[in-house]
């Protein structure tokens, strides 16, 4: 007898589904977040030359393909003998920052204004038909306008540093294939106002005090609302510094411990595993040598502000010291937290874009090295949703023989999963009927992770959720579908 | 010296050499003929048909015909329009030419014709022929799933014994475009960039060079196809 399976069938872009199951006294039973993202990049990327590789995979999304972008040229700089990081000329090196951090900049002013603030801003449980950026752009018009404007901003420099806003070129391996010609640094140093790296960094620092004024005064609803102990994964530069481009893997668990430092992320398969479970199609990441129990950990901006030791950037810095002061500096374990962390991040961003900005390295011709071929390169970028893996190995022919990634959001899977049971028990246990609010309450837990699922989808407020509330016999006694 | 003569293409009244090709002397009068298989100097294939025009009411190839007295041309007629569009509508179809992750983008011949011709669905249902890449060679990485059958390569690409390195296989629909991988051992740096500056597709690649031109200093970033013909006019 001969067993067919094909699984998955087809691909779903931008769909969640949870499910959530009750016992015979309302408790929450079981939860589940269910992603169906197989793409298929992994399989159809095989055979192609390699060089195609960065153009090629960051199709996989249109919010951050920098980030897949990046993460290809990196594996295939190791590849074409250029080494890892810092073996790059400088002008290869410090345009691909500039490309990472203009992303960063658009990805993150795009998820909490755009995606988040409604939630905030207009509250969790205001009426749907305008708990959305419409909704925000009618009762915060300015707000709105800067809003659309600092991701203008990032998508230029975007558009500067790869050729296109969405979907460019610029980074091959070994390097870059343009430098930043004077005038059009001075478009993004110098611009019209508001268009101008100064605004946009002085945008970027009022979004923090936004926070945190919004913070101060609903500080219960947002410390408790998913609230748990998690290990922290992210990319820290050697010395410790937050760095969204290159660095290290390092690890620390829910108290601070580092359980995983200074490792070359080359190895990372010695030391991350990936766990997969029937009902999803998203696969489960953990320490190896931590196991599946405990070693799974959350990545993002809550993640990199708790492995990293400081962000070297000064205002950022400040707002890094006022932050870590929340929680003593231990590690923040509270998901909404996951904002302010962002927004620091937005701020850092904006900052290390001026730097390089005034860099005169983005002015040379130098864009490009290559050395002794190797068959396998990893590479590794923290992408604004988290750690980003890209692993290519190649044959005599240059052709891709094996693609691994591990994208961001599937390093999040467990604590989304986690949020979700934490929000749904808070909220539904002992409830007969889903209120929306409660609904929307589950999707602003999945929603601080900023996953990919999101990015398509939300834009007008309507996240494609679908809640399934089961008895205990299985039977659905309520079903939501936004 | 050659016999003057005198003719009109789309009612302009063109004076020429008798028996140069019709596509060359459109374009030396600044009107654009598209081509694909055409290149100057080089003997005509007549391969693509792209260069279709009406000449005294009969369809014809301006890349194999060499003008005459008198001869009246229809270039640039929505009938004739149309039939280039579907031409170009064909030539999608039977290959697999997917321009976002191919590194000939925005120097694509091809792809400048779709753009041109405003191509947006193809009227034909894909084909979705299967060939193998041909990597094994140092200097060129073949994507016969990108060929368009111009034989450009066929004709242009030879050693210097004036051995072609590249030749059809097969026939109908099983035709593919073929390199001699024992000759192709020892092609030169010089026609392995004069096989993919030639090729009007992303067929032919040279190696491990990939995107190192960047967007907007690409031939079609920010002119359309032609527009060099049609400029001499200008």
């Amino acid at each position: 007898m001969q067993k067919v399976t094909i699984e998955p069938v087809t691909r779903v872009e931008g769909h969640g589904k949870v499910t959530i199951h009750l016992d015979d006294n309302l408790n929450v039973a079981q939860t589940r977040l269910h992603i169906v993202e197989f793409r298929g990049f992994e399989r159809f990327v095989q055979g192609r030359p390699y060089w195609e590789a960065p153009v090629l995979v960051q199709r996989l999304c249109g919010i951050c393909p920098v980030s897949h972008h990046l993460a290809a040229a990196k594996a295939l700089d190791v590849i074409v003998g250029a080494g890892t990081g810092h073996g790059l000329t400088a002008t290869g090196e410090k345009m691909r920052r500039l490309m990472h951090y203009g992303q960063m900049f658009q990805s993150h002013s795009l998820h909490f204004f755009h995606l988040s603030a409604p939630d905030f801003l207009l509250g969790y449980d205001s009426d749907p038909a305008t708990r959305n950026v419409v909704g925000l752009a009618v009762k915060f018009p300015e707000l709105a306008t800067k809003a659309v404007l600092m991701r203008k901003f990032g998508q230029e420099v975007i558009h500067f540093t790869a050729g296109k806003k969405i979907h460019g070129t610029g980074a091959i391996p070994g390097g870059i294939n343009k430098n930043l010609p004077i005038e059009e640094r001075d478009i993004l140093l110098k611009g019209a106002d508001p268009l101008n790296i100064d605004t946009m960094i002085q945008w970027a620092y009022d979004a923090v005090q936004l926070f945190k004024d919004y913070y101060m005064n609903n500080k219960e609803f947002v410390d408790n609302f998913a609230h748990f102990p998690s290990n922290h994964f992210s990319l820290v530069r050697k010395d410790g510094a937050l760095d969204f481009y290159h660095g290290v893997l390092r690890a620390v668990d829910a108290e601070g411990k580092r359980i995983l430092d200074d490792v070359d992320y080359q190895d990372y398969n010695h030391y991350i595993e990936e766990e997969v479970r029937s009902w999803s199609y998203m696969k489960f990441p953990y320490l190896k040598h931590i196991g599946k129990e405990n070693g799974w950990y959350r990545v993002g901006p809550l993640a990199r502000l708790n492995t990293c030791d400081f962000i070297p950037s000064k205002l950022a810095q400040q707002e890094f010291e006022l932050y870590k002061a929340h929680t003593n500096g231990k590690p923040n374990n509270y998901c909404l937290h996951t904002h302010w962390a962002r927004l620091i991040e937005l701020l850092h961003a904006g900052e290390v874009i001026k730097e390089l900005l005034l860099d005169p390295d983005l002015q040379k011709d130098d864009l490009v090295i290559k050395g002794t071929k190797l068959h396998k390169g990893v590479g590794l970028i923290e992408a604004p949703r988290g750690t980003l893996f890209h692993h290519y190995e190649i044959n005599d022919n240059d052709q891709i023989t094996l693609a691994n990634l591990i994208v961001s959001t599937t390093n999040n899977n467990e604590p989304m999963n986690r949020s979700v049971n934490y929000v749904a028990k808070k909220m539904m246990t002992g409830q007969s009927q889903i209120t929306e609010p409660m609904k929307n309450a589950v999707e602003i837990a999945i929603r601080a992770y900023d996953p990919c699922l999101s990015c398509a989808t939300h834009a007008m407020g309507q996240m494609p959720l679908d809640i399934k509330l089961f008895n205990v016999n299985g039977e659905i006694v309520d079903h939501y579908r936004s | 010296m050659s016999e003057k003569i005198k003719f009109t293409i789309d009612g302009k009244e063109i004076e020429a050499e008798k028996g140069q090709l019709l596509v060359e002397v459109a374009a030396e009068n600044g009107i654009y003929i598209p081509v694909l298989c055409h290149w100057k100097g080089v003997h005509p294939a007549g391969s693509c048909r792209i260069c279709t025009v009406k000449i005294n009411g009969r369809f014809m190839a301006s890349c194999t015909t060499p003008v005459d007295a008198n001869m009246v041309v229809e270039s640039n007629t929505p009938e004739i329009q149309d039939l280039r569009k579907a031409i170009i509508e064909m030539l999608f179809v039977e290959g697999n030419h997917f321009c976002p992750s191919c590194e000939k983008s925005g120097d694509c011949d091809l792809q400048g014709l779709g753009y041109r011709y405003q191509m947006m669905v193809p009227r034909f249902p894909y084909a979705f022929e299967r060939r193998e890449l041909e990597a094994s060679t140092p200097k060129i990485f073949l994507e016969k799933n990108r060929c368009i059958f111009c034989k450009r390569c066929v004709r242009m690409i030879k050693d210097e014994e004036g051995r072609s390195y590249f030749a059809f296989k097969g026939r109908g629909k099983h035709l593919e475009i073929n390199l001699d991988t024992k000759l192709a051992e020892h092609m030169s740096e010089e026609n392995a960039r004069l096989a993919m500056k030639i090729c009007p597709v992303g067929a032919i690649l040279r190696k491990e060079v990939g995107f190192e031109t960047p967007i907007g200093k690409r031939k079609y970033d920010h002119v359309p196809i032609g527009s060099e013909i049609e400029n001499l006019q200008n």
